[in-house]
C-alpha cells in the first residue's frame, strides 16, 4: 500500500480496541443467518431463525453504540486486510459518528422487517428472507466501508436482493417497478464507478480515507463531484431523478418498502456527505445553489403531488421525496446546524417513514386495498391502530414533541443563515406536509362509516412499533445524545471543508 | 513432455474414433466425460512447462499454458454439460466429440504459435473441425445447414483477408517469426502498410470473436447450432482469439496511435451494436450471441490498453466469461428437452420448476450483466481501470453506458425465472452429477467477484 494511504489511514482510523472484528460480525451474520435458512425446511424454524439473527444483529450492532468514542472524529474499530494487492484494493473498515446511527437503524429495521412480513408474505418465505437479510449485510458493509470497491461491491450487491424484493414479491405492476428501480439506481452507480476508477488513478488506492480532503484540482473536483452526484442524487432521490421511487414504493412488499424508505435512500443522503464533501469541497460549494434549488423543488413538488394522491402507499412514497429533500437542503447548507439536522432528518425520516410503511402494510394486510377511501373511518374499527397511525402521522409532519420537529428545526436555521429565500420556500413545504398529513389521517380516522369487521393490530404488530415510537418521542423530547455522538465527525467535516475552501 | 496437453487432446480424439467403430459405443458419453476431466488435468499439471519448439515456432510458457488451462476447462465443461444424446443425429456421436476434441487442440496450438504459418495452420484445424460439427444437429428445421454454410463462408473470407494482412506483415519483416516482426512492425505503424497489416492479420481473430464489424455469423450460427457446439463455438474460440489479440496487438507497443483508435472504435461499436440489438431478441441462444458481441467489446478495452495490466484484465474478463457463459448455456441445455432451441418466454415459472437452475440462470445473468458481488463486477473493474489508465477516458464512459443499457435484457431473463409465473410448472428433475455442476459454475463466478487476487496475480505473471 502506499506511503499516503498508511499515512491517512494512521490520522483518521483507530484500529479496533475489542477482541473480536466487531464490524465484519456486524456486517456478516446476517448473511450467516440467510445461509443457514437456505438448508432448513421447517417453515417455523426458518422464520425464528431469521428473526433471531435479526436480533443478534441488533444486539451486536448495540455492542458498537456503547464503546463508541463520541469525543473524537476519528474513524473507529478500523479492520484492514489487503485483499487485492494488484489494484491496492482493501477490506478496510471503520465507522464514525456519521455512519453509527445509520447502521444501528439497518440493523433495528431488520427484526422489524421480518415480524411485519410474518403472515402478510404466503409464498416463498425462505427465499424472502433470504432476500432481506442479505440486503442487511449490504447495507452495514455500505456504511462500514473504507475502501471505495468494497462500497461499491456493498452499494451494488444490495440491488439484486432489491430487485428480487420487488419482483417476486411486489404488487401488480412488479415487472415495471422492479426493472425501473434496478435501471435507475445502476446508471447513477456506473458513473460512481467511473469516478472511483478516477480516485484511483490520481491516489494509486482505492482507500477512501487518503482519498478525501486532499487539494484536488477544480476540473477534477467538478466531474468527480457530478459523477459522484449522479449516482447519489438518484438514491436519495433528488428531484427530477425520483420517478422511480414512487414505483418501486408502491409496488415492494411492506418489508422492501420499509427498507427503501428507511435505509436505502439515506445512502444517497450519506454519499455526499462521505464522498462529495471530503472530496471535492470546492465542486460541492460551486454546485451548492444547484442542490439547494433541486431539494427546494422537491420539497415543494413532493407537498403538491401528496396533496392529490388516492394511494396511502404512493403519499408517502411522495412524501419521501419531499423529505429527503429537507435532507440535501441541510447538507448543501455547509452549516453546521445543516449537517446535523440533515443527519438527524435522516433517521427520523427512516423511523417515521418507516412506520408509516409499516402502518400501510398492516392495513394492507386486512382490507388487500391501499386506497384511502376503501379503508376510511377506521377511527372506530381499529382505535390501536389508528393511534400508531396518528401518532406517526404528527411526526411525519414534525408537529413539535416528535422526531421530524428537531431535525427540520436543525435543518431550517442552516438555510434561513445562509440562503433566506430557500427557507422560505421549506418552510411552506412543511405546512404543505400539515396539509397532506392531516388529510390523510382525516380519512382515515373519520372517512366513511360502515360496519365493516377489521381485527385490529394483534400483539406482534404492536411489538414492532413500540421501539419506533419510543424513538420518536425520545428524538423529539431530547436530541442531544443523538447530536452528541455525530457533533464530532460533523464539525471535523466542517472544518476541513474550509481548509480547501 | 512439453506438448504434453496437446498429445492428451489429440490421443483423446483418436481414441474415440476407435470407439465409434467398436462394439462399446453405447457408453461413449461416460468415456468422453471422463477423458475430458483427464484432459483438464494434464493441462493445469503442465501450466509450469517452459520451452520451444519447431525452431522457435511453437513456444511454450506461462501465457500459453495458462490459455491451454483455460481451453481446458472449457472443453471440460462443454463435455461435462452434454446431456442429451438426441441432440445430435444418431451414430454421430463419437465423431462429434472427437471433432470437439480436434478443434480444442486446434485452439491449443493456437496459442502456442509465434509464426505466421503455424498460426493459420492452428486456426484453420481448429475452424475445420467446427465446420464438420456444425450441420451434425438433430433440428426438425434444417436451420444448422444454414448456420454451418454460413460459418464455412464467414469462416473463409476471414481466412483470406487475414493471410492477406499475414502477407503485408512478411512483406514489411521478411520473416514469419513474431519475434522478427516485433523488430520493425513499431516504425512502420505510422504508415498505412503497417496499420493494414496488423488490422487484417487480427481480422481473422475478430472473426473468432465474434467482434464488429466481423459478428454477422454469430447470431445465426448461435441459433442453427446444437445448444453444446453453440457452448463450444461461444466460449472457447474466442478465449484462444483474445491470447492471439494479445499476442499480436502487443507486437505494436509502444503504441501507435491510428492502431488504438481502430481498436477504440471496433469495441465502442461492437458493445453497443450487440446490447442494442439484444434488446429485442428473443430466443436466448441469439440473446447470448449478441451478449458474446458486446463482451467482445468489453474485451477489447483490455487490449486496447496495450499495458501489463490491461492485458491480464482482458485474460480475466476471459475467463469469468467462459464460466457465466457456459453457465447461461448450460441453464439453456438442461431446460431443452430434445436439445431444441429455448426461447426467453420458456423460462417462465422457471424458480418453480427447478430453483436451481434460477438460482444459476440469476447468478450467471447478473454476471454477465456485470454486478458485484460477481466475476463480471470484478473482470469489468479489471478492465475498466486498465483502459482508464491507458488514458481512455470515452470507451470507458462507453462501456459503463453500454452496461446500464445491457441490465435491461439479462435482468428480464431473471424477470422471467422468477416473477413469471406458468399456471402448469412442470418440474425439471436434475441429476446429481448435474446439481454438482449447477454449483460450481455458481461458486465458480462468485468466487471470482470476491477472490480474485490469486487468478490476476498468475494472470499478470503469464503476460
Amino acid at each position: 500500500m502506499g506511503c499516503e494511504s498508511l499515512k491517512a489511514m494512521e490520522q483518521l482510523l483507530i484500529m479496533n480496541p475489542l477482541n473480536f472484528p466487531i464490524l465484519s460480525t456486524t456486517i456478516f451474520l446476517p448473511l450467516i443467518g440467510a445461509m443457514l435458512i437456505l438448508l432448513m425446511r421447517n417453515e417455523k424454524a426458518i422464520k425464528v431463525t431469521g428473526l433471531i439473527t435479526g436480533i443478534i444483529t441488533f444486539v451486536v450492532s448495540m455492542l458498537i453504540y456503547f464503546n463508541f468514542k463520541t469525543d473524537t472524529y476519528h474513524f473507529q474499530f478500523g479492520e484492514h486486510i489487503p485483499w487485492i494487492p494488484a489494484y491496492n484494493i482493501n477490506y478496510t473498515l471503520g465507522i464514525d459518528g456519521i455512519t453509527i446511527f445509520l447502521i444501528l437503524l439497518t440493523t433495528l429495521f431488520a427484526p422489524i422487517c421480518i415480524l411485519c412480513s410474518w403472515t402478510s408474505i404466503k409464498e416463498r418465505f425462505k427465499e424472502f428472507l433470504f432476500c432481506i437479510l442479505a440486503m442487511e449485510t449490504a447495507m452495514i458493509g455500505v456504511f462500514c466501508s473504507l475502501d471505495f470497491i468494497l462500497f461499491y461491491i456493498f452499494w451494488e450487491a444490495m440491488l439484486i436482493p432489491m430487485y428480487l424484493l420487488i419482483a417476486v414479491w411486489g404488487g401488480p405492476r412488479k415487472d415495471y417497478a422492479s426493472i425501473k428501480f434496478f435501471i435507475y439506481t445502476l446508471f447513477g452507480s456506473v458513473f460512481l464507478l467511473v469516478a472511483i476508477i478516477s480516485m484511483y488513478l490520481t491516489n494509486g488506492t482505492f482507500s477512501i480515507l487518503s482519498a478525501m480532503y486532499k487539494d484536488y484540482g477544480m476540473t477534477f473536483q467538478i466531474w468527480v463531484f457530478l459523477a459522484f452526484a449522479i449516482a447519489f442524487a438518484i438514491k436519495v432521490p433528488m428531484f427530477p431523478f425520483h420517478t422511480w421511487l414512487p414505483a418501486a414504493h408502491t409496488e415492494a412488499p411492506t418489508a422492501g418498502s420499509v427498507f427503501l424508505a428507511s435505509v436505502l435512500l439515506k445512502m444517497g443522503a450519506y454519499g455526499f456527505l462521505r464522498f462529495c464533501l471530503p472530496v471535492a469541497p470546492k465542486a460541492s460549494i460551486y454546485f451548492a445553489p444547484l442542490m439547494i434549488i433541486l431539494s427546494v423543488i422537491g420539497i415543494i413538488y413532493g407537498g403538491f403531488v401528496c396533496l392529490s394522491q388516492t394511494d396511502m402507499k404512493k403519499l408517502i412514497a411522495y412524501s419521501s421525496v419531499a423529505h429527503m429533500g429537507f435532507i440535501t437542503l441541510g447538507i448543501f447548507t455547509f452549516t453546521l446546524f445543516g449537517l446535523e439536522g440533515a443527519m438527524l432528518q435522516m433517521l427520523n425520516h427512516g423511523i417515521t417513514t418507516g412506520a408509516l410503511f409499516l402502518c400501510v402494510g398492516i392495513i394492507y394486510e386486512r382490507t388487500h386495498s391501499r386506497e384511502i377511501y376503501d379503508n376510511a373511518g377506521l377511527g372506530k374499527i381499529m382505535p390501536i391502530y389508528v393511534g400508531f397511525f396518528g401518532f406517526f402521522s404528527l411526526s411525519a409532519f414534525a408537529f413539535p414533541g416528535t422526531n421530524n420537529f428537531v431535525g427540520e428545526i436543525y435543518v431550517l436555521i442552516g438555510t434561513f443563515s445562509q440562503h433566506k429565500t430557500a427557507g422560505f420556500f421549506a418552510v411552506v413545504g412543511a405546512v404543505l406536509a400539515a396539509a397532506y398529513m392531516l388529510r390523510l389521517l382525516k380519512q382515515i380516522i373519520w372517512g366513511r362509516v360502515d360496519k365493516r369487521v377489521i381485527a385490529d393490530m394483534k400483539i406482534r404488530e404492536i411489538i414492532y412499533m413500540i421501539p419506533l415510537m419510543l424513538l420518536v418521542l425520545w428524538m423529539g423530547i431530547f436530541p442531544r445524545p443523538f447530536v452528541a455522538v455525530m457533533e464530532k465527525s460533523l464539525s471535523f467535516l466542517m472544518t476541513q471543508m474550509r481548509t480547501y475552501y | 513432455m512439453l506438448i504434453l496437453p496437446e498429445l492428451n487432446i489429440f490421443l483423446f480424439s483418436i481414441l474415440l474414433l476407435f470407439i465409434s467403430i467398436s462394439k462399446v459405443k453405447e457408453n461413449i458419453l461416460t468415456y468422453a466425460k471422463l477423458l475430458s476431466v483427464l484432459a483438464f488435468l494434464v493441462s493445469l499439471l503442465s501450466i509450469t512447462e517452459n520451452g520451444e519448439l519447431f525452431s522457435g515456432a511453437y513456444r511454450i510458457d506461462l501465457f500459453s499454458q495458462v490459455f491451454k488451462m483455460l481451453i481446458m476447462a472449457g472443453f471440460c465443461l462443454v463435455i461435462l454439460m452434454f446431456k442429451n444424446k438426441r441432440e445430435i443425429e444418431e451414430g454421430f456421436l463419437p465423431e462429434y466429440f472427437m471433432f470437439l476434441g480436434f478443434s480444442a487442440l486446434g485452439l491449443m496450438m493456437l496459442v502456442s504459435s509465434v509464426e505466421l504459418i503455424s498460426i493459420v495452420l492452428s486456426l484453420e484445424i481448429s475452424s475445420y473441425s467446427l465446420y464438420v460439427i456444425l450441420p451434425i444437429r438433430n433440428a426438425q428445421t434444417k436451420i444448422q445447414i444454414e448456420a454451418s454454410m454460413k460459418y464455412l463462408f464467414f469462416g473463409a473470407v476471414s481466412t483470406g483477408i487475414m493471410l492477406f494482412g499475414m502477407g503485408y506483415l512478411y512483406g514489411i519483416a521478411h520473416s514469419t517469426f513474431l519475434s522478427d516482426i516485433v523488430l520493425v512492425l513499431p516504425e512502420f505503424l505510422s504508415q498505412p502498410i503497417g496499420i493494414i497489416a496488423l488490422v487484417f492479420t487480427l481480422t481473422g481473430f475478430f472473426f473468432k470473436l465474434s467482434l464488429f464489424p466481423m459478428h454477422f455469423w454469430s447470431p445465426d450460427i448461435y441459433e442453427g447450432a446444437s445448444n453444446n457446439t453453440t457452448a463450444f463455438i461461444g466460449t472457447l474460440p474466442k478465449i484462444a482469439a483474445a491470447a492471439l489479440l494479445i499476442r499480436i496487438t502487443m507486437l505494436a507497443f509502444p503504441g501507435s496511435m491510428q492502431l488504438i483508435n481502430i481498436l477504440i472504435i471496433l469495441a465502442a461499436l461492437s458493445m453497443t451494436f450487440g446490447n442494442l440489438v439484444g434488446l429485442v431478441q428473443k430466443d436466448i441462444k441469439r440473446l447470448l450471441a449478441y451478449s458474446g458481441i458486446a463482451h467482445a467489446g468489453y474485451l477489447m478495452m483490455g487490449i486496447l490498453a496495450l499495458s501489463k495490466d490491461g492485458n491480464a484484465a482482458a485474460v480475466y474478463y476471459m475467463t469469468i466469461y467462459l464460466f457465466m457463459n457456459l453457465a447461461c448455456f448450460y441453464v439453456v441445455i438442461l431446460i431443452s428437452k430434445t436439445g431444441e432451441n429455448v426461447k426467453i418466454d420458456d423460462l417462465a415459472g422457471l424458480s418453480k420448476r427447478s430453483p436451481l437452475l434460477a438460482l444459476l440462470l440469476a447468478v450467471s445473468a447478473f454476471s454477465l450483466a456485470g454486478i458485484p458481488p460477481t466475476g463480471g463486477f470484478t473482470g469489468k473493474l479489471f478492465l475498466f481501470t486498465g483502459a482508464f489508465e491507458a488514458g481512455h477516458l470515452p470507451i470507458v464512459l462507453i462501456g459503463a453506458v453500454n452496461t446500464v443499457i445491457s441490465i435491461f435484457f439479462y435482468l428480464n431473463l431473471v424477470r422471467m425465472g422468477y416473477s413469471k409465473d406458468v399456471a402448469v410448472a412442470e418440474p425439471i428433475k436434475l441429476a446429481t452429477h448435474e446439481k454438482v455442476l449447477c454449483y460450481l459454475f455458481i461458486f465458480l463466478i462468485i468466487y471470482m467477484g470476491i477472490m480474485p487476487s490469486g487468478l490476476f496475480e498468475v494472470f499478470k505473471a503469464s503476460i
